[in-house]
């Protein structure tokens, strides 16, 4: 088993290939829920773990129902894999929130609220279809969406600090709220590129 | 005129990236160049339409409770005859626009459009609507990729603008352009707006001085 290549992914998707700041994924609970701190983590959590379980579960149905050398009847159905991934990544949000409403009821309290939200999340149908373009094994595909999950929540997250300090600062009145965010989000993007140097392995 | 509000709504006033906030991922992904952020428009414009229609017609035969799902499914298969076609047509944008293509399922334009204002509206509305808001799109993606595309490669529509003496800006090109531009974009409508309600402030307060014949004081000023 060659673990530089997962650990390759994992870095990619965490810091090279950020998937809100370089690839845009994601930017409107980037944007929306990054005003507190204590939000944006409980949000993060949520995103990488409906974004694991997306991942592992759109792999099997494209691999096991749609593509036609590896399913099990052998027709193509490719044609319907952005209907079936974002059916499975809503029917699956449905079923992570009432199994943690049941299981874990302090766990649905922290993030109850976010879980909703997390079937628009564009980053989360990125992640599966990245994984089909991509041509990820099902272990592979199970890293990218662990990785691509941390690398929204530290992107989330230091800018839900930045946003909580920028309340206190004198911002002229037409760039205060989402037009200073964006700015804010720009300059990290450049930080981001520094990683783009970044050979793994 | 009631109907004509409808489609002219979305422009400027409630232009759904502008103003609204809204689709803000492929606004920011496909606006390196206007080619691609037409190619882009053309496809949200259909699938807003089509998706708008549909949920019209259907609006009073959809049970409440699995609404959105109904409006996911739909919105959906608009969405891969989009992909589909250009596929098959204009195999250079698809690559140019790539996995932003399948992830217009998730335009939160489009499924915000349909729950918000389709499921409530007839036909001819949601139509103008969708149109409306399609249009306002593509111009706020233009308007992103005009910034962009000039400053980052002296370029406008694939046009050289700029002459020899100009070094392109590659920043411009890349993400955090991008984050930039919207940001800047953004204040300039914010302002805008500001500027507008003031007039109109200045505007009451000045006849509201005329009525009473007394210049309008701060309060607690003595």
């Amino acid at each position: 088993m060659d673990f530089s290549n997962l650990l390759v992914i994992a870095v990619g998707s965490i810091l090279i290939n950020n998937f809100v700041l370089m690839r845009f994924l994601g930017l409107c609970p980037y944007i929306g829920v990054s005003k507190q701190l204590s939000s944006a983590i409980g949000m993060g959590m949520a995103v990488i773990f409906v974004m694991t379980l997306a991942s592992f579960a759109s792999w099997l149905i494209y691999y096991y129902l749609l593509e036609p050398s590896t399913s099990i009847w052998g027709v193509d159905l490719t044609f319907l894999r952005t209907v079936s991934f974002i059916l499975v990544i809503a029917s699956l949000v449905q079923f992570v929130e009432m199994f943690i409403q049941k299981l874990a009821p302090a766990l649905y309290q922290a993030l109850g609220i976010y879980l909703p939200l997390i079937t628009t999340n564009c980053a989360v149908l990125g992640v599966a279809v990245l994984n089909i373009d991509e041509g990820y094994n099902l272990l592979e595909a199970l890293v990218n969406g662990v990785a691509a999950g941390i690398g929204f929540t530290l992107a989330l997250v230091l800018m839900a600090g930045i946003r909580e300090r920028l309340d206190l600062a004198n911002i002229p009145k037409p760039l205060q709220g989402v037009p200073i965010a964006f700015i804010m989000a720009g300059l990290m993007a450049i930080a981001f590129l520094g990683f783009s140097g970044l050979t793994v392995g | 005129m009631k109907l004509g509000h409808e489609f002219s709504k979305g422009l400027i006033e409630d232009n759904p990236v502008l103003r609204l906030a809204l689709g803000l991922c492929p606004a920011l992904a496909v606006s390196s160049s206007v080619f691609n952020a037409i190619g882009m428009g053309i496809a949200v414009i259909f699938v807003l339409t089509m998706s708008n229609l549909i949920v019209s017609v259907i609006r009073k035969g959809v049970p409440q409770k699995i609404r959105i799902p109904v409006y996911i499914v739909i919105i959906a298969t608009f969405v891969t005859v989009v992909e589909m076609v250009m596929a098959a047509f204009r195999p250079d944008l698809f690559k140019a626009l790539g996995i932003f293509v399948p992830l217009i399922v998730v335009n939160c334009i489009i499924l915000g459009r349909a729950e918000g204002f389709a499921s409530k509206h007839g036909v001819l509305a949601s139509l103008l609507d969708a149109w409306g808001m399609g249009i306002g799109f593509t111009f706020a993606l233009v308007l992103i990729a005009t910034v962009r595309e000039i400053l980052g490669n002296g370029t406008w529509f694939g046009i050289p603008l700029t002459g020899p003496g100009f070094e392109p800006v590659l920043l411009m090109m890349l993400a955090p352009g991008a984050f930039i531009t919207m940001g800047f974009l953004l204040a300039l409508f914010n302002w805008r707006d500001e500027a507008k309600a003031k007039r109109l402030k200045d505007r009451v307060v000045k006849r509201a001085g005329f009525i009473t014949r007394q210049p309008i004081r701060p309060e607690g000023g003595k």
